[in-house]
């Protein structure tokens, strides 16, 4: 009986070793994690942190399910999201699998963190070295004619 | 004059920053989630592509086209970019 939930959300910075010590199996012949870090640059502007929101009754239904759908022919798997505010290096999600081979623990994992991507509401403030910020995929159609970026523009205060 | 739909409206992200708050309730005459939208967009002043978007009924993703009722819960979804 596992003692963690397939899909989490949390505040607090991910423990990797202890996230990984979570999956143990004496069938496992393979452990296959993913973490997704906190990137100095994107779009070739400076970041110096950034913020995670979640929708939490849908996300936490819609990553149970990526999760499962992703238990087939595989041991264990689960997967953590951070939300709140992150720095540089921090790691934003966590996906591991075990499985009996290694074939199986990277299709599954590779699996997770893509369907993650796609389906799960999370979104994602950047803050930049200028001191503005912006939500990542959403342009305000009254902001297109005076700024060329695919993100709303904010000045932080 | 019949009376307004009350609904419940929750904002999260980009929505919310643009509300100003993270929920609200208001009375709305709005037939659809696209028309309710257009409502909402013009009460608090953003004008996000709708194209983009996309709206969850009563914790469901349905289509722009779905009707609101009396007592629903609404959130407008921008694109994820969580991971």
């Amino acid at each position: 009986m596992r003692d963690f939930e397939l899909f989490e959300l949390t505040s607090n910075p991910l423990d990797v070793s202890e996230l990984a010590g979570s999956l143990s199996d004496s069938h496992a012949g393979a452990f296959v994690s993913f973490e997704g870090r906190v990137r100095d640059t994107n779009d070739s502007r400076a970041v110096i942190g950034l913020e995670y929101e979640a929708y939490p009754a849908l996300c936490l239904a819609e990553g149970t399910t990526i999760v499962r759908e992703a238990l087939e022919g595989v041991i264990a798997a689960r997967c953590v999201h951070r939300i709140g505010r992150l720095a540089v290096g921090d790691v934003g999600v966590w996906v591991g699998v075990i499985a009996g081979h290694r074939e199986e623990a990277f299709r599954a994992g590779r699996f997770i963190i893509d369907e993650v991507k796609l389906r799960v509401p999370i979104w994602k403030k950047e803050h930049y070295r200028d001191g503005s910020s912006a939500w990542i995929g959403l342009s305000d159609q009254r902001a297109a004619g005076r700024s060329p970026s695919q993100t709303i523009e904010s000045s932080r205060s | 004059m019949a009376a307004g739909k009350a609904l419940r409206m929750q904002y999260y992200a980009a929505f919310r920053e643009a509300v100003g708050r993270s929920e609200e309730e208001l009375s709305s005459a709005a037939a659809t989630a696209a028309e309710l939208y257009d409502e909402v967009a013009l009460r608090h002043g953003f004008s996000f592509d709708r194209s983009i978007l996309r709206v969850v009924v009563n914790h469901v993703i349905v289509p722009w086209t779905a009707e609101v009722h009396d007592g629903d819960t609404v959130v407008f979804l921008a694109p994820f970019a969580g991971g």
